[in-house]
């Protein structure tokens, strides 16, 4: 599904440069619930961005369910985005001004889908992170938690092949973290590929497969037991 | 462009601080109200003094003769003449595009005594001997009976067309006024015809008090023998008078052996060209309406687009989300233009509306206390709104066009990372 090989990046500060990415080289398959671990500064949300076509690589290739990634337009990158990822954030970054169902509703409108089909879907993933009765209300008038069910439900509206979580739970006290990862992983089990960024231990524990970065560089990459979120969900 | 949602977003855009879009639209409500207002005032100006003119021909010239100074072909200078009624033949046989060749006669005048009696009435008035021609030239309203006509040339017939004025001096009310005779300088002339003449001007009761008589009669009943007073000569549609003058003028020196040189002989005045001067003048005016007008609408253009900018700055974040959701530049382009201009036309139409509610109200105040000197029905052509529209949106567009533009130069990623 993701493919990365000898992915460098750099930023310029000034008058030296930073170099973030050293030669970094993975591949996700299908149905994977990867998390991505490092302390700050070991170049994890910059892998994430590039992955989510939010940035561009300096050298390397990325390629993305057979189909590179590389010089795109902002047109193209937008089409993309649109059609192959689904992002989540650690603040949520939902549009204040929309309600939940607008929100879920939004990534349809760009796939330019008819009003009422956009409603029944957007409904149909409210439902399925429980807030149906919610829909009407704005991002203002939710929890934390609900924000962050509101933000997964909307990554997940256009059906993305892809779903890219940024600290999905670095805002949330623990108890609605694992109510957050729980769902992250119910809809792992119906087959979607998840990446989760994270320096959580716990939260890592809960994906299949944990990848760590340390400087730029991948140290450690390996499959683990996961541990399931429900058991702390009352 | 009749997108639901996207004009959902607008209205949700422009409606989440009314304070801020409020005072942004007013710096375009106000330049489009200076402009219409100013532009109504010049029009009012306009018509006030065209109304002056009257329904005068404006492609008009009136010639006169005076004293020649210069002594020529054995005639002696300060010699007297006058125009003939040959005259008229020539120019008309020279000058193809001549429309109306007047040549008229005048008795009475300012401060002329009593020459009209009616009964026991008297009164003092403008007698004119005139061709049929000049109702074309100096437009009446024919209120009962008729004009002068060729047969009253040809016959001489003794008869007479009077003011609306006239008739109020020397008829009782609801009298009856065609057929009867009124006393000219001892001579007798039938009443045949009542006119009102449309003017405005300080001259519009002394415009209702003339008497018109055929010209021929005219010359024979006051011994003017084939002398003309003076004439006056409209051009064709399309050729000015002006144009036609100097050849005119020198036609007639030849044919009354003055000299061709002098200046003072033959006296002339071109309405026309007083008419053109007039004509720049009102084009100078609407040029500074519009200068003025547009130099003011452009600083609130200026409003609109900087707050715009603020705009954009504002939702530098919601942008870089909606981009990463997949929404194309180009559409993130169209909903900033979109927005500002909206904004624009919608305070440009509450302007305009305004103005004409402005100069509804000065039409109003201006029929309640009649008539103002040189002033008279400001009014906008729908052409100039139309106009003022076309101004709007092109400014809309250009005030949003900046803000569109910087909204999406930020990268989505940039745009996330501003908390």
């Amino acid at each position: 599904m993701i493919e990365i090989k000898d992915l460098h990046k750099s930023y310029k500060m000034g008058s030296n440069s930073l170099h973030v990415l050293k030669g970094i080289n993975f591949k996700a398959e299908e149905g994977e619930l990867v998390a991505i671990m490092g302390s700050s500064g070991s170049g994890k949300s910059t892998l994430l961005n590039i992955l989510g076509m939010l940035d561009e690589a300096d050298t390397g290739e990325y390629i993305l369910d057979g189909v590179p990634i590389k010089n795109l337009s902002e047109t193209k990158a937008a089409k993309y985005r649109n059609k192959f990822l689904g992002f989540v954030f650690q603040s949520f970054n939902l549009i204040n001004y929309k309600s939940a169902l607008e929100n879920v509703a939004l990534p349809l409108y760009y796939q330019k889908v008819g009003r009422k089909e956009r409603e029944a879907k957007a409904m149909k993933y409210l439902e399925q992170v429980g807030l149906k009765e919610w829909a009407d209300h704005l991002p203002n008038e939710l929890s934390g938690g609900q924000k962050q069910r509101v933000a997964i439900a909307r990554a997940m509206a256009a059906e993305p092949k892809v779903l890219l979580a940024d600290e999905p739970t670095g805002a949330l006290d623990s108890t609605t973290s694992y109510e957050v990862m729980d769902l992250i992983q119910q809809i792992n089990d119906l087959g979607n590929t998840i990446l989760v960024v994270t320096h959580e231990e716990d939260i890592a524990h809960m994906c299949k497969r944990i990848i760590h970065l340390r400087d730029g560089v991948i140290v450690e990459d390996k499959k683990i037991e996961q541990v399931r979120a429900s058991q702390y969900v009352q | 462009m009749f997108n639901r949602d996207r004009w959902k977003e607008i209205l949700e855009v422009l409606t989440s601080n009314w304070f801020r879009t409020v005072l942004t639209a007013f710096g375009v409500f106000w330049g489009i109200l200076i402009l219409i207002i100013l532009l109504a005032a010049g029009k009012g100006l306009e018509n006030g003094i065209k109304s002056d003119f009257g329904d005068i021909a404006t492609n008009t010239m009136f010639m006169w003769t005076r004293r020649t100074t210069k002594a020529h072909m054995g005639l002696p200078k300060d010699r007297e003449f006058n125009f003939k009624t040959s005259d008229r033949e020539l120019l008309e046989s020279r000058f193809p595009e001549l429309r109306f060749i007047s040549p008229r006669n005048q008795l009475g005048g300012f401060r002329g005594g009593s020459n009209v009696i009616r009964g026991i009435k008297t009164g003092a008035y403008n007698i004119y001997g005139d061709y049929p021609e000049i109702i074309r030239q100096d437009p009446m309203g024919i209120t009962a009976g008729r004009f002068l006509n060729q047969n009253d040339i040809r016959e001489k017939r003794k008869i007479a067309v009077i003011g609306e004025g006239v008739v109020s001096d020397l008829y009782e009310a609801g009298e009856d006024v065609l057929g009867t005779y009124i006393k000219i300088q001892g001579v007798n002339f039938m009443v045949v015809g009542t006119y009102k003449k449309k003017s405005n001007d300080g001259d519009g009761e002394e415009g209702q008090k003339q008497i018109f008589v055929p010209f021929t009669t005219f010359s024979q009943a006051f011994n003017r023998a084939d002398n003309v007073g003076w004439m006056a000569i409209t051009a064709q549609d399309g050729t000015s008078i002006t144009s036609l003058k100097d050849r005119i003028v020198s036609t007639l020196k030849e044919k009354h052996k003055v000299h061709p040189d002098d200046q003072r002989a033959i006296g002339y005045f071109d309405l026309y060209e007083q008419y053109n001067r007039v004509e720049s003048l009102f084009g100078a005016m609407r040029f500074i309406a519009y200068f003025v007008g547009i130099l003011v609408l452009l600083s609130g253009i200026i409003g609109v687009s900087n707050i715009m900018l603020i705009v954009v700055k504002e939702r530098t974040k919601e942008i870089g989300i909606r981009r990463a959701l997949g929404e194309q530049p180009w559409s993130i382009k169209l909903q900033i233009l979109m927005e500002s201009i909206f904004l624009t036309i919608i305070s440009g139409m509450a302007g305009i509306a305004m103005g004409a509610l402005f100069i509804y109200g000065v039409n109003t105040l201006l029929d309640a206390n009649g008539p103002v000197d040189m002033f008279m029905n400001p009014s906008v052509s729908l052409g100039v709104v139309m106009g003022a529209l076309a101004i709007l949106t092109a400014s809309g567009l250009l005030a949003g066009f900046i803000p569109a533009q910087s909204a999406i130069r930020v990268k989505p990623i940039d745009a996330l990372r501003t908390e």
